[in-house]
C-alpha cells in the first residue's frame, strides 16, 4: 500500500494529513478504515544490525507497522530504540514499546523526542513486567511513571508542545499514542473502564493481550461498544499461534495475565501435527475476531514463530488485496 | 498484615468518617500549626500519619495520598507502583504478579470504589506521576497547606 504523498526518501515522514496526530503509516491505515495488522518483532541478543534486518523482512508486505519491544518479560534484549532506529532506516513503520520498568520521566521523554527525530510515529506506553520474571531479578526496578500517566505525560509533550517539567519543546514529537489492555485479568468488570481511563490519559490505539478466549472478548467488547469507546480508539487484539499442548500449559501458568481455555489446550492436544494447528487455531482466532464490531484490526505476537506471520496473515485473508508498505515495494504491485 | 489491609478497606466509609474529622481538627488548629511552622510540624505530624496509616492500611507514606480515590487500598504496595489502576498481570484469584500471596491492591480499590460510589468512581481520575521529594513527609499536612495556596484540596485521608 503506496500513499500518493509517498516520500521520495524511505523513512522520510508523510504529510500529516488533518484530524491526524503522526505522519505515520499506521494512522494513515486505521483512519482510512482498513484492517490493520501488526506484529511484534523480536530483538536479537546481539549488536549486529542484519539480523535486525532479517528478521523484519520476514514481515514484508504483510503488516502495517511492527512493534519493537522493550525488554519484555523483564529479559534483556537489544533496546527498541536501537530497533527503531535501524528499522526507520528502511522506512518501516515502527511502534516503539515504552516500558516504565527501565526508565524515569527524564529518560522517556528524551528517548521519545529521539525517536520521534528518527522517524518513529507510534509508541506503545507500557507500566512493563516486574523485574522479577525476568533474566535480571536483581536488577533496580524503576517505576517511576506508570503507563497511564505515560501516556498522559507523551500526550502533554505532543499536544502542548512541553515537557512535563513545563519546560517549552521547539518541536513536539508527532506520535500517535498507543497503550496495552488484559481484558482476561482481574477485576473484569473493571477492564473496560481502565480502557477508558487510558482513553481519557491520550491512547488513541489499544494492543491487547493474547485473546485465546473470543467469547469473553465479544462480552467486553459488548461493554466497550456501550459506551462508545470502540469510536474513540482504534482497537487491535493481540494473537499468536501456540507451537504444542504443552507449550500452551506452560504459558498459561508461567506467563503472567495470559488466559488460555481449557478447549484451546485440548484442540491442540487432538491434533496430529500440534504446531500446524497452532497456526490454524490463530488464523481461525483473527477470522473470529475480525468479525467483532469494533474492532479495527490484530496485533500477531509469534514469539518464537516469527517465520509464520506470513502463512498466519495470508490465510486469514484479513489484508484483501492490499499489500502494506514494505522496503521492496513497487508502484505496480502496490495498491 | 494483609488482614489489616483487607479490614480497612471494607470498612473504608467510617475511616473515612473519622478522617474528615481529623480534618476538621487540623482545620482548627491551623493558626497554631502556622505559629509554630509548617515546616516544623511536619516531621512529628508524619510520624504521626506513618503510625496510624502505616497500621491501618499498611501506608508506604509517599505524601501525596490518593487513598480516597482507591477505596482506602494504598497503591504504593503495589510492587509496580502503580498510581492508576490495575496492570494486565493481576491473577486469575485476584493476587499480584509479582507477589502471588498478596491480593492485587488495585483489585481491592476497586472493590472498595464499588462500594462507595454508584458512578463517577474516583479510581478514574488521572493520576500524575509521584513526587519522590513528598516521601515521607506528611500529606495531611500538605493538604490544610494547600488551602493556603488557593489549590484544589485532594483529601488526604
Amino acid at each position: 500500500m503506496r500513499f500518493d504523498d509517498e516520500p521520495l526518501i524511505p523513512g522520510e515522514a508523510l504529510p500529516v494529513l488533518p484530524g491526524h496526530v503522526s505522519p505515520g503509516r499506521l494512522e494513515r491505515v486505521l483512519r482510512a478504515g482498513a484492517f490493520a495488522v501488526t506484529a511484534e518483532i523480536a530483538p536479537p541478543d546481539s549488536a549486529d544490525p542484519n539480523e535486525v534486518y532479517e528478521r523484519a523482512a520476514l514481515f514484508d508486505g504483510y503488516v502495517d507497522a511492527m512493534n519493537a519491544t522493550d525488554g519484555s518479560g523483564a529479559n534483556c534484549h537489544m533496546s527498541s530504540v536501537g530497533m527503531c532506529s535501524l528499522l526507520t532506516r528502511r522506512g518501516y513503520a515502527m511502534v516503539m514499546q515504552v516500558s516504565a520498568r527501565d526508565r524515569n520521566r527524564i529518560a522517556i521523554q528524551g528517548d521519545v523526542l529521539g525517536a520521534a527525530a528518527m522517524g518513529v510515529f507510534n509508541i506503545l506506553c507500557l507500566t512493563g513486567d516486574g523485574v522479577d520474571v525476568g533474566d535480571h531479578p536483581e536488577a533496580k526496578p524503576v517505576f517511576d511513571v506508570d503507563g497511564l500517566s505515560m501516556l498522559e505525560m507523551l500526550r502533554t509533550m505532543r499536544d502542548e508542545s512541553r515537557f512535563l517539567s513545563g519546560r517549552k519543546l521547539t518541536v513536539p514529537p508527532r506520535v500517535f499514542l498507543g497503550a496495552a489492555a488484559n481484558p482476561f485479568a482481574p477485576p473484569l468488570d473493571y477492564r473496560p473502564h481502565r480502557l477508558a481511563k487510558k482513553i481519557a490519559a491520550g491512547a488513541q490505539f489499544i494492543q491487547t493481550q493474547y485473546c485465546f478466549d473470543v467469547d469473553r472478548f465479544r462480552e467486553y467488547m459488548k461493554v466497550v461498544r456501550d459506551h462508545g469507546l470502540h469510536e474513540q480508539a482504534f482497537l487491535l487484539p493481540g494473537v499468536g499461534p501456540l507451537a504444542s499442548a504443552k507449550s500452551a500449559e506452560w504459558i498459561r501458568s508461567n506467563v503472567p495475565g495470559v488466559h488460555i481455555p481449557d478447549r484451546v489446550i485440548e484442540r491442540l492436544k487432538g491434533a496430529a501435527d500440534q504446531a500446524q494447528e497452532g497456526i490454524s487455531l490463530c488464523v481461525d482466532l483473527i477470522a473470529e475476531l475480525s468479525e467483532i464490531d469494533g474492532v479495527h484490526g490484530v496485533h500477531i505476537m509469534a514469539f518464537r514463530q516469527e517465520h509464520r506471520v506470513a502463512e498466519i496473515v495470508e490465510r486469514s485473508n484479513v489484508l484483501g488485496d492490499r499489500v502494506p508498505w514494505h522496503p521492496g515495494l513497487t508502484l505496480e504491485n502496490g495498491k | 498484615m494483609y488482614r489489616m489491609r483487607a479490614w480497612s478497606v471494607q470498612h473504608a466509609q467510617t475511616l473515612m468518617k473519622l478522617y474528615d474529622g481529623l480534618e476538621w481538627l487540623l482545620e482548627k488548629a491551623r493558626p497554631l500549626i502556622r505559629w509554630i511552622g509548617y515546616d516544623r510540624v511536619d516531621r512529628p505530624l508524619a510520624v504521626v500519619e506513618r503510625l496510624t496509616k502505616g497500621v491501618l492500611v499498611d501506608s508506604q507514606n509517599c505524601g501525596q495520598c490518593i487513598l480516597s480515590y482507591t477505596g482506602l487500598s494504598c497503591p504504593m504496595n503495589c510492587p509496580k507502583k502503580m498510581r492508576n489502576g490495575p496492570c494486565g498481570g493481576v491473577r486469575p484469584d485476584g493476587t499480584c504478579e509479582v507477589e502471588p500471596h498478596m491480593n492485587c491492591v488495585w483489585v481491592q480499590a476497586w472493590e472498595g470504589n464499588k462500594r462507595l460510589h454508584e458512578e463517577d468512581y474516583p479510581i478514574q481520575v488521572v493520576q500524575p506521576p509521584v513526587d519522590h521529594r513528598l516521601i515521607g513527609h506528611s500529606a495531611w499536612l500538605r493538604e490544610i497547606r494547600r488551602d493556603e495556596t488557593g489549590r484544589v484540596r485532594q483529601n488526604a485521608l
